[in-house]
């Protein structure tokens, strides 16, 4: 049971890539106590999904999928539907990411901190004192 | 046992337990925790800067967080092991008979030339059978730069403000040094390059690798350097910000008149008026080529706007 729980991981080595890959990432988000390292978890975490997708796209030994010579064969070449959705994904990613950073811009000219835990507790003072 | 000790209620194994059984969500406990302890320190704290240090090192927190550390850990490997398990039943990478590779991907394979007359298949899919779902893209990317100048943007109204621009534009010069003579030398023979081949792979999207959204990326790439070389001043003269808002309110508006009559039609098929031409000519897959530029405007002008933001606040 166990030999062939490996034996599938190995030969999904690209797809236990990503997981491990998302796992760090997530590790990331929620160890650090610092944003852009967060941010960073998060933009690790997304890569890991495009590579799944990519990976989950692939047939061995098929081309890309851009029409040569007029073959419209479906043995010629790999599904393009996940090469769709990474590239959705990118863009959705790229626009988080840049107001995840404008937000953390924000935090820090008024807090002077990225230190999660202190800006917390400064805006809890900030609270008290209205 | 451990339900002689006193402070049993406290301990990290009773907060374990009450988690383990779902009384408590782990988020929410730590937050409890962490105001609990605000509130008992509430009476001597003096709301002041520089005060939170003091706090972050009283006892209680520091349990709180290791509590937090070792339960972030335990979720992590929870989550990698159960993934793996998963990816264990996943059927064998590359395999044509694989269920993803279902009559989906087969009929945009067999008969997206012949419907979209796109060479690129991605293309034809992401701009033909479902360019609505791109159109929403776009709109995401926009909403993000809209976010973002809102957040960052300095306006000139109020003295305040007028200070705050003035002490921007002297950082902005602090550490950004101007008129350096190689950069502007090299950027004289890169800029062109790159904004050619920008403009290669947005108007070639349909029959090569690429599109508006690569394209755009790189036609941004090529602002933003062309801006690092020769300041504000000289930018100002080929992209403003009126520019930016006009070139992408037009391009988001002639990319929804075109493509929103498919809820008239429901949404079945993308029918345009044009025709669809020779495979493989740059002027073929009708809608699809006014639809990649339209979404590389997007997407430059989106690129080029988040770095002025972060940089200076402004254009």
């Amino acid at each position: 049971m166990n030999i062939n729980l490996v034996q599938h991981l190995v030969l999904n080595i690209e797809e236990t890539v990503s997981i491990i890959l998302f796992g760090i990432g997530f590790t990331i988000l929620l160890l650090h106590r610092n944003l852009v390292k967060k941010i960073m978890g998060m933009n690790i975490m997304d890569t890991a999904t495009y590579l799944f997708l990519a990976v989950k796209g692939y047939i061995t030994g098929r081309g890309v999928p851009i029409v040569v010579d007029g073959i419209q064969d479906v043995e010629a070449y790999i599904n393009p539907v996940p090469s769709g959705l990474v590239l959705t994904g990118i863009v959705v990613s790229v626009s988080s990411t840049a107001l995840m950073l404008a937000l953390t811009v924000r935090l820090y000219e008024r807090y002077h901190s990225l230190d999660l835990d202190e800006i917390l507790i400064l805006a809890k003072e900030e609270e008290e004192q209205i | 046992m451990s339900r002689k000790r006193d402070n049993y209620e406290e301990s990290r194994w009773r907060k374990f337990k009450s988690w383990l059984d779902g009384e408590t969500d782990l988020l929410e406990h730590g937050m409890d925790a962490h105001e609990a302890v605000m509130r008992e320190e509430d009476p001597i704290i003096v709301p002041a800067h520089g005060e939170g240090k003091e706090i972050l090192k009283s006892k209680g927190i520091w349990r709180f967080k290791q509590f937090y550390k070792v339960m972030s850990v335990v979720l992590c490997l929870g989550v990698i092991l159960t993934l793996l398990w998963t990816v264990a039943a996943l059927p064998p990478r590359g395999d044509a008979n694989n269920p993803d590779n279902n009559e989906v991907a087969a009929r945009y394979i067999e008969r997206g030339l012949q419907e979209t007359g796109a060479v690129n298949i991605v293309t034809g899919m992401i701009l033909d059978y479902r360019a609505f779902d791109t159109f929403g893209e776009s709109c995401v990317l926009f909403i993000g730069s809209c976010c973002v100048l809102l957040l960052l943007r300095l306006d000139g109204n109020s003295e305040d403000k007028e200070l705050e621009k003035m002490v921007a534009e002297t950082n902005d010069r602090h550490f950004e040094p101007k008129n350096d003579i190689i950069l502007q030398k090299c950027s004289c023979v890169l800029v062109p390059v790159i904004l050619m081949f920008g403009i290669y792979i947005v108007l070639n999207g349909h029959l090569s690798p690429g599109g508006g959204f690569s394209g755009g990326a790189v036609l941004g790439a090529g602002l933003i350097l062309y801006l690092n070389a020769f300041g504000y001043k000289r930018m100002g003269k080929l992209f403003t910000e009126k520019l930016y808002k006009r070139t992408t309110l037009c391009a988001l508006t002639f990319y929804c008149l075109a493509k929103s009559y498919s809820f008239f039609t429901g949404a079945n098929h993308l029918e345009s008026g044009i025709p669809l031409g020779t495979p493989g000519a740059i002027l073929s897959s009708g809608l699809i080529l006014p639809l990649n530029i339209c979404v590389g405007l997007v997407v430059a002008c989106t690129m080029y706007t988040f770095y002025t933001l972060f940089r200076k606040g402004g254009m």
